[in-house]
């Protein structure tokens, strides 16, 4: 998968890169909550491959209209569609869907659970840089409580056999995190310390002002990455963070823009060829391998 | 009151009182500019050095200056009651060489320019040293989490909602999350306030009788039953304050007994006194909580006994005449503390329930341990921080001699045993009794 997609970056970054193998297959972006990036993402991905996308953002109105998410996923199954890609704000919505449709489904994000997705292309990144990814030390820091980026990558790090810790304060560590097969560190300096990679998380505004953290300095002064808390970590660590940043909330601005250090810009365009792969991959006819 | 930096002091003929070592003998003791030089029973065994000043004991006892880790301070914003200058000249008074002041000042201590000001203003007195609790949560509403962060950076000891209980649990539970983040300490005031909302006084026969409405003893204990489940699932460190009824230290000794993080202290009048006191109206004994029953006040006493509360705190907290001279329902909570802490604390001695030793751990070593100070030791290198007192001279409490500017004491004419004779604070003699 990860041969696939690397096969993808060559391909997009060369002049040619329209390809015609998903020709007549349909794509539906079904985005049930905002995103631009992965649904950009996705639908360059499907364009390049030839397929014809179709997006649909399911706006809180079109829920109120009373249709449940199975009876859209009737209505589409009608349609003959290929692949459906799910964006969803609720935990488990891409396997309900899954279970109704015929078609293949890409999970794009669901509730706080997973984004498959993010992580592969994350994986994709870090080995291109570093060449593999068993035995690297990787520091997932900040809201991991309410973060589906942190659990798909700590599922696909240790399977890949990379050593993975979780720094947070307690109010933003799930319960029982240690159980997912990581070390769990409350402090900045201690969990950076001579790791291999540093992935920040986005914290959400409204999670800043009282209920998970006091403030947003308080955070930025212990869980935001700086300079000054990166120089524990392995002189050629990595940063990378999914997007979008909130720049003084958790990372510091200029070091985000360090192309010495931060591998931000690369995850997105990463992201184009993991999903090529992905599509590619699920609309082979059964037999066919890669 | 020196102000320049003080030099050699011998403290000769001295009965010294070092819970954290365990000593109890007769000694003496060199201070030497601000710090504990040497300390033991054999020192000047060949003579007090030359160039100190020697100060003969007389036997008495000289043990490491008192902390109170609950005092209500009331500047900035209620300076009329209490100053932190009149409380540092009360503290000393009372041989309180260091006090934790409770967040619920105007402006609340809720931010680090006021935890810095409070720090700076004890210092130029010169007095006892005040180290600030701040607010648990944003001025005190119980709803966001303060910046404890940054605030225990800034020297706030440990974080509490002061007078009010932190009511909802999952707010709480953050809180002892979030500063177990920091290895912070949670003080919680445990008292379940929807069932207080009306309350003035314990609920009883006693309340009955007198026509007040009462605060069931329930209360206490709802609360803590809630905050050690809270506790356990979060892990992080809490302390009931001024705890004061039988069942709360049941609570707490069976948290104690399965291993949880959990301290409590307890203030004089809950083991002193009890519901009686309240006697005719006499609004001096409304305190929060309230005075409760006798079988209650003997628990709490049994409880420092077993160490299931680790500390005696004066629970000072200074109301005016105003709000005294009211009808008992409208008068304010509170009683003050600084200057009887240490005679009503010695009735524990008295009267046989620990030795005295014991209750010196209870006011030194015990709350600067759970606090994280370095302080309440003899011993040498540590700040000559030193309370001389004689456990058995007898004398009537006059709330018109206090220092404190408000007289609201509950211990108004009580006769009691124990006179603090000489309080040092790093290295400087800030209180005489004969002066």
């Amino acid at each position: 998968m990860l041969d696939l997609s690397d096969s993808y970056v060559e391909k997009n970054r060369s002049a040619d890169r329209k390809m015609n193998s998903l020709r007549g297959k349909t794509v539906i972006n079904l985005f049930f909550e905002n995103s631009t990036r992965t649904r950009t993402s996705f639908e360059l991905a499907g364009k390049r491959l030839g397929a014809d996308v179709i997006n649909m953002t399911v706006s809180s109105s079109s829920v109120a209209k009373g249709e449940t998410l199975i009876d859209t996923a009737m209505t589409l199954n009608a349609m003959h569609v290929d692949v459906l890609v799910v964006r969803h704000a609720d935990s488990g919505a891409a396997q309900l869907l899954s279970e109704k449709v015929n078609s293949a489904v890409i999970n794009a994000g669901d509730g706080a659970h997973e984004h498959p997705t993010q992580a592969l292309l994350d994986a994709l990144t870090i080995r291109r840089r570093k060449g593999h990814l068993g035995g690297l030390t990787v520091a997932i820091c900040g809201d991991v409580l309410h973060s589906r980026v942190a659990r798909s990558n700590i599922h696909l790090l240790n399977v890949m056999g990379a050593n993975v810790r979780l720094v947070a304060p307690r109010t933003l560590l799930p319960a029982q995190a240690e159980r997912l097969g990581v070390e769990v560190f409350h402090n900045m300096r201690q969990g950076l310390k001579d790791c291999d990679i540093v992935m920040m998380l986005r914290v959400q505004n409204e999670r800043m002002t009282g209920n998970f953290i006091p403030s947003i300095r308080e955070y930025f002064h212990f869980f935001g990455l700086d300079y000054e808390k990166l120089s524990v970590a392995k002189p050629d660590a990595l940063i990378m963070h999914p997007g979008p940043m909130n720049r003084g909330v958790e990372i510091d601005s200029d070091l985000a823009d360090d192309v010495e250090r931060s591998v931000i810009r690369e995850q997105v365009e990463m992201g184009v060829a993991v999903r090529m792969a992905c599509l590619d991959l699920l609309t082979r006819s059964p037999g066919e391998n890669a | 009151m020196s102000v320049h930096a003080p030099g050699r002091v011998a403290y000769v003929n001295a009965r010294l009182l070092d819970p954290a070592s365990g000593l109890d003998a007769k000694g003496a003791l060199l201070t030497e500019g601000e710090a504990i030089a040497a300390v033991g029973p054999g020192l000047f065994a060949d003579g007090v050095p030359a160039d100190a000043e020697v100060v003969d004991c007389r036997g008495a006892c000289l043990s490491p200056g008192l902390i109170d880790m609950r005092v209500q301070l009331r500047e900035p914003g209620e300076d009329h009651k209490e100053t932190l200058l009149s409380a540092g000249q009360a503290a000393v008074a009372g041989g309180v060489t260091a006090m934790v002041c409770l967040p619920n000042t105007n402006p609340v201590i809720d931010d680090v320019a006021t935890v810095e000001f409070v720090a700076r203003r004890a210092r130029k007195n010169g007095l006892a040293k005040v180290y600030p609790y701040a607010a648990a949560t944003k001025r005190l509403e119980g709803k966001e989490l303060a910046e404890m962060g940054m605030l225990a950076e800034a020297g706030a000891l440990a974080f509490t909602d002061g007078v009010k209980c932190i009511r909802n649990a999952q707010v709480l539970r953050r809180a002892l999350s979030y500063a177990a983040t920091f290895g912070l300490l949670i003080v919680q005031h445990a008292e379940e306030p929807s069932m207080a909302e009306n309350g003035v006084m314990n609920e009883g026969e006693m309340a009955t009788r007198l026509g007040l409405s009462g605060i069931s003893p329930a209360a206490e204990a709802i609360i803590l039953e809630r905050d050690m489940r809270l506790v356990e699932i979060t892990g992080g460190r809490y302390h009931a304050a001024h705890v004061a009824t039988a069942e709360g230290v049941e609570i707490l000794r069976r948290a104690k007994a399965r291993g949880l993080p959990v301290t409590a202290d307890t203030a004089p009048p809950y083991f002193a006194l009890n519901e009686l006191a309240v006697g005719d109206y006499r609004t001096f004994a409304k305190l929060s909580p309230p005075l409760r029953s006798e079988d209650d006040r003997r628990a709490v006493a049994q409880g420092l006994r077993d160490g299931v509360i680790d500390v005696i705190a004066s629970d000072h907290a200074p109301q005016d005449q105003d709000s005294k001279r009211l009808p008992f329902a409208q008068a304010a909570f509170g009683g003050v503390g600084l200057e009887t802490l240490l005679p009503v604390s010695l009735e524990l001695y008295h009267n046989g329930l620990l030795p005295l030793l014991e209750v010196i751990r209870r006011l030194t070593v015990n709350p600067a341990r759970l606090l994280g100070l370095a302080a309440g030791e003899l011993k040498a290198g540590a700040a000559a921080d030193l309370t001389l007192f004689d456990p058995d001279r007898a004398w009537k409490i006059n709330p018109d001699r206090f220092r404190s500017k408000s007289k609201n004491s509950p211990f108004d004419g009580l006769p009691v045993q124990g006179r603090v004779l000489r309080t040092v604070i790093d290295g400087r003699t800030v209180f005489h009794a004969d002066a």
